[in-house]
């Protein structure tokens, strides 16, 4: 189960940036995802319900943006998409192609609640 | 307030494998990392392997595993260094764990270094460990339509094995539907098949790899 694996990182990185902007909570996630990576959504939503218990993530939301495969054939120059079971150009058949989406596993950004700066004490 | 965080997810998996490989760049070093469901060869192919190459090349081997020390001591059995990786759970090999494995092998004294990664077809191929190459190997009892159910390991191998071919009359492997799947997928890959515990077919493979250990020295 490599969701497990792979939401570890994701939070740890989260949490870290998180804390460095001075958050005490995070909203939401959004992850950006490739069509080709194999990664199954609803798992990378279970991990994360199990993983960011006690976290200040804990309650929050993953956003996950899925990306369509495409490629452009190095052999005509072609832009197609295509599924993850045939990756051949679809104008001359070619195999050399180059993947241009469908191949992210990224961090796009997060939603954090970040509290306004201590005032200080009440001036009387 | 928008965190604009936009960076890889295996983000720290990535920099130390870009690591690895400069590192085995520098020693002149080859690394093939071979990945296959559990059974499916990769311990035989890799004794195979060695027996076709150790006379022209120093070789060693990092062995993944979840738990167990049996395919190292295989390896060491026959006087190749081994070092065992055990994951303690995890279903595959990550760079952290490669960059302490290099650091127990003589990288300046080797040619070869061959990875087993953990047996598993699916999250190997999310995990640059610094290799050269990642080569996955399908048995043929496994079935033909596996390029169907898990594309993405044959889609982004540099080369595929097919072992056990020893077998093929024993199991209704359709081998033309096979490797019309793979040509979709990868038509740049060479299909080698082998018996790996037979030394059948391995030559060629040998050969594939022995013309890029060359050209890594
Ligand atoms: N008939 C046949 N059996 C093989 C061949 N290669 C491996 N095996 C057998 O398959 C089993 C698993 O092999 P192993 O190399 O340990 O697989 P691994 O789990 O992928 O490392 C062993 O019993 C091997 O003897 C082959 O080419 N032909
Ligand atoms: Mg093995
Ligand atoms: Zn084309
Ligand atoms: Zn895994």
């Amino acid at each position: 189960m490599h969701e497990m694996g792979i939401m570890a990182e994701v939070l740890e990185s989260t949490l870290a940036a998180a804390s460095d902007a001075g958050a005490t909570r995070v909203n939401s996630i959004r992850l950006t995802i490739g069509e080709l990576t194999g990664i199954v959504p609803d798992a990378l939503e279970f991990a994360f319900e199990a993983l960011s218990l006690g976290t200040i993530a804990e309650g929050g939301a993953l956003e996950i943006t899925v990306v369509p495969a495409s490629s452009r054939c190095l052999t005509c120059g072609e832009e197609f998409s295509h599924d993850a079971y045939d990756r051949r150009c679809t104008a001359c058949g070619s195999f050399l192609c180059e993947v241009l989406g469908g191949d992210e596993l990224v961090i796009s950004g997060a939603d954090v609640d970040v509290p306004d700066p201590d005032p200080g004490p009440d001036p009387k | 307030m928008e965190l604009d965080l936009s960076r890889p997810i295996l983000e720290k998996n990535d920099a130390l494998a870009a690591e690895n490989r400069a590192r085995l760049a520098a020693a002149g070093v080859y690394v093939v990392d071979l990945m296959a469901s559990p059974g499916a060869g990769k311990t035989s192919t890799i004794l195979a392997t060695i027996a076709a190459l150790r006379d022209r090349y120093r070789i060693a081997v990092i062995e993944g595993d979840i738990a167990s020390k049996v395919d190292a001591e295989k390896v060491k059995a026959h006087g190749i260094p081994a070092v065992q990786i055990n994951t303690g759970g995890a279903c595959h090999l990550e760079s952290r764990m490669i960059s302490r494995a290099l650091d127990a092998l003589p990288l300046d004294d080797l040619d070869l270094i061959i990875i087993e990664n953990v047996g598993n077809l699916v999250c190997p191929t999310e995990f640059d460990l610094g290799e050269n190459a990642k080569v996955m190997i399908l048995s043929v009892p496994e079935g033909d339509d596996k390029p169907l159910k898990y594309p993405r390991i044959f889609a982004i191998s540099q080369a595929v094995i097919l072992n056990k071919y020893d077998t093929l009359s024993v199991f209704d492997f359709d081998e033309r539907a096979f490797r019309s799947a793979v040509a979709k997928l990868n038509g740049a890959a060479p299909i080698f098949t082998i018996a790996a515990t037979k030394g059948d077919g391995v030559d060629a493979w040998a050969e594939w790899l022995g013309a890029r250990i060359e050209a890594a020295r």
